[in-house]
């Protein structure tokens, strides 16, 4: 067994969930570089003194910690569990199994609905971990596992 | 809003009408510490008594209009399904809570609704505080019909086909058996322990607020100097053993303080403390001048804890408390034994369908690598800050306390190393925490709601990682377990959860 968590045995999230991180990252970055922009015109000290770090950490941000997060997740839907794995730096692996489901959410923002995914949330009646979402699902996908949990739960309750 | 004949043939109640008073004499109750202040305030031309009398007669009868409009505008219905309540002056306010929601029904008398022989009713769904549907104040009558009503309901099915039908007191209702009391004697003892100095703040509290009254400032140092130099004056001649008689006598007397605080407090909440198994759940009730009267069904309890203090636990002293989703007096927990004996637990724990730990229990404690690291990171910033100090003339007397509490540490994660640990039986999770005040955590595996694995970046690199569950009203979290040792953790609990359906869960 490896020292740490590992994504054997996982599936991974829908590719369109990078172009939306990069999406947000660059929409987070903006007054940051129209900042370092200000700060570079108002000359206070040599050129590219704000500029360059700013620009190079957020190409950083939009262009490898995207990719690097989407590796990082996965999830594993078995008969009666799911399995949900994120994090770079702190991994979390969470199962959750639908005969604790309380109830189910399929969320999709502006950004999800134009790439076509969105987001699964399971609510669970514990106190920690009460609500458990895995972001990134095409959104058919999301709505088919949504009807899955719930034929699930439904036939467990009868 | 129909009117009352209709009001009445479609179900619906209202609260006792003494709940109007009560609410008055509460106003009037409120309204008694200013109005003193102002009685004393113009006291200095004579005119104090012409003043309060109509005060006091307006405070009354707005707060009899205010209760009376508020009395007259909630209305509560038991429905067949659920108990709805409306209420509100201007906007209206209707709840409805079905039966199968509620988590227990509380009754609690506090002094004044005592005098007037009338219950505040709670009905608890988890939603906590001030979500909570209440009714103040009905009848006591009232009160124990509306609580009978709901668990009749609840469990109506399970206890029509109990074969072992409660025999029927002589107030009519069933005679529960007596699980766990605490006489005077016991309550003396427990008070003794509940040491509390928060009556000295208090009285630092009410020397602040009513410092007017007092002939001088109490908080200007320079003044209490005078004071000494004139009839105090012998107390600066006295040698060192009278002073340290004197620091000596001032110790015990704090002392005595804290635990006559602490008997006054104990008596006062658990008074005539009485848990009875009765077949609707635990029935506990307990206060001197606000009784309470709190049932909670058996299968509503997630876990059970056992705990303890730095004194009690020398004596063998224990508290045993039910974590639930509903809340006790604002904490999550329920105490049912909150001082008794070991041998007097184990019934309790046994009767709510736990067990405690037993000889054979097979105790597994965390990776001695995280033990290694806390005590490494929280040993070595205070290591370089001691040598520093060396160096530093000013503060080189701080250097060795420091060090010792490097050495503090190290020992305390030892010490954790050696005693917190956990297990995993057939039927529940145990956890053993604590380091002065060991701390017992039992939870039933099937009332878990899911299982997470974390790991931070040390975590990573060392090979141990976090366990955390989902429990309803709790936490329960494992740290620095060894990962296969997490993950088989996680395995055997979700194995055992996802074999029994939540709606299906012993009710």
């Amino acid at each position: 067994m490896s020292a740490s968590l590992a994504n054997e045995g996982l599936t991974p999230v829908d590719p369109a969930y990078v172009k939306v991180m990069r999406i947000e990252a660059v929409l987070a970055s903006i007054p940051f570089v129209v900042g370092a922009i200000v700060l570079e015109v108002a000359g206070l000290l040599f050129t590219g003194a704000f500029l360059v770090p700013v620009v190079l950490l957020a190409m950083l941000l939009i262009l490898m910690v995207p990719l690097r997060r989407y590796n990082a997740r996965g999830y594993d839907m078995a008969e009666d569990r799911l399995r949900v794995v994120r994090g770079l730096l702190f991994r979390m692996d969470t199962v959750v199994p639908f005969s604790r489901v309380q109830h189910i959410d399929v969320l999709q923002g502006p950004l999800e609905r134009a790439f076509g995914i969105g987001r699964l949330v399971l609510h669970t009646a514990g106190t920690h971990n009460a609500s458990v979402m895995l972001p990134g699902l095409n959104y058919e996908l999301a709505s088919a596992m949504r009807e899955d949990i719930r034929a699930h739960v439904k036939r467990e309750t009868m | 809003m129909s009117t009352a004949q209709e009001e009445i043939a479609q179900g619906w109640q209202r609260t006792h009408r003494l709940a109007i008073a009560v609410a008055a004499l509460r106003g009037v109750q409120q309204a008694l510490i200013p109005l003193v202040l102002v009685t004393i305030g113009s006291g200095g031309f004579g005119g104090g008594v012409f003043l309060v009398v109509p005060i006091l007669l307006a405070i009354l009868s707005l707060g009899v209009g205010a209760a009376w409009l508020k009395w007259r505008r909630l209305r509560y219905r038991v429905g067949e399904s659920d108990i709805k309540v409306e209420q509100g002056l201007i906007s209206r306010h209707a709840r409805s809570v079905p039966y199968e929601r509620i988590q227990d029904v509380s009754l609690e008398q506090k002094p004044i609704p005592r005098l007037f022989g009338l219950v505040e009713v709670r009905f608890e769904t988890g939603a906590g505080g001030k979500d909570e549907l209440q009714l103040a104040y009905v009848s006591m009558e009232e009160g124990e019909r509306l609580r009978e009503v709901v668990r009749d309901q609840r469990e109506g099915v399970a206890l029509a086909g109990d074969p072992a039908a409660p025999e029927q007191g002589p107030a009519g209702e069933p005679r529960g058996e007596l699980l766990f009391a605490m006489g005077p004697d016991r309550l003396l003892t427990f008070g003794l322990f509940s040491f509390s100095l928060v009556v000295i703040a208090v009285i630092a509290g009410a020397a602040q607020q009513f410092d007017v009254f007092l002939s001088f400032d109490p908080w200007d140092f320079s003044e209490w100097e005078d004071r000494l130099a004139g009839p105090g004056a012998w107390l600066a001649g006295l040698g060192w053993a009278s002073r340290i008689v004197g620091g000596m006598i001032l110790f015990l007397g704090l002392i005595v303080l804290g635990m006559v605080t602490g008997v006054v407090r104990t008596f006062l909440r658990d008074w005539d403390f009485r848990l009875e198994k009765t077949p609707k759940g635990f029935r506990r009730r307990r206060g001197l001048l606000t009784k309470t009267d709190v049932v909670m069904p058996a299968h509503r309890v997630q876990a059970v804890t056992v705990g303890t203090g730095l004194m009690r636990k020398l004596w063998g002293w224990h508290g045993l408390s039910f974590i639930s989703l509903a809340q006790d007096a604002k904490s999550a927990n329920h105490d049912v034994a909150p001082f008794a004996k070991m041998e007097e637990i184990a019934p309790i724990v046994r009767e709510a369908g736990f067990a405690l730990p037993a000889d054979t229990t097979d105790w597994r404690r965390p990776s001695s690598k995280y033990r290694t690291d806390k005590a490494l990171l929280g040993a070595i910033p205070l290591l370089l800050v001691g040598f520093v100090t060396f160096f530093l003339e000013p503060v080189v007397w701080l250097g060795p306390i420091i060090l010792a509490l490097a050495a503090f540490e190290v020992a305390h994660q030892y010490y954790l190393w050696l005693h917190e640990r956990h297990a995993v039986d057939p039927r529940q999770v145990l956890s053993r925490r604590g380091w002065l005040v060991p701390r017992l955590e039992i939870a039933d595996k099937v009332k878990l709601h899911s299982a997470s694995i974390t790991q931070g970046p040390l975590a990573k690199k060392r090979g141990y990682a976090s366990l955390t569950f989902g429990l309803a009203g709790g936490t329960l979290s494992f740290d620095g377990l060894p990962l296969a040792d997490a993950e088989a953790m996680r395995g055997q609990v979700l194995d055992s959860i996802a074999a029994v359906d939540f709606a299906r869960l012993p009710r």
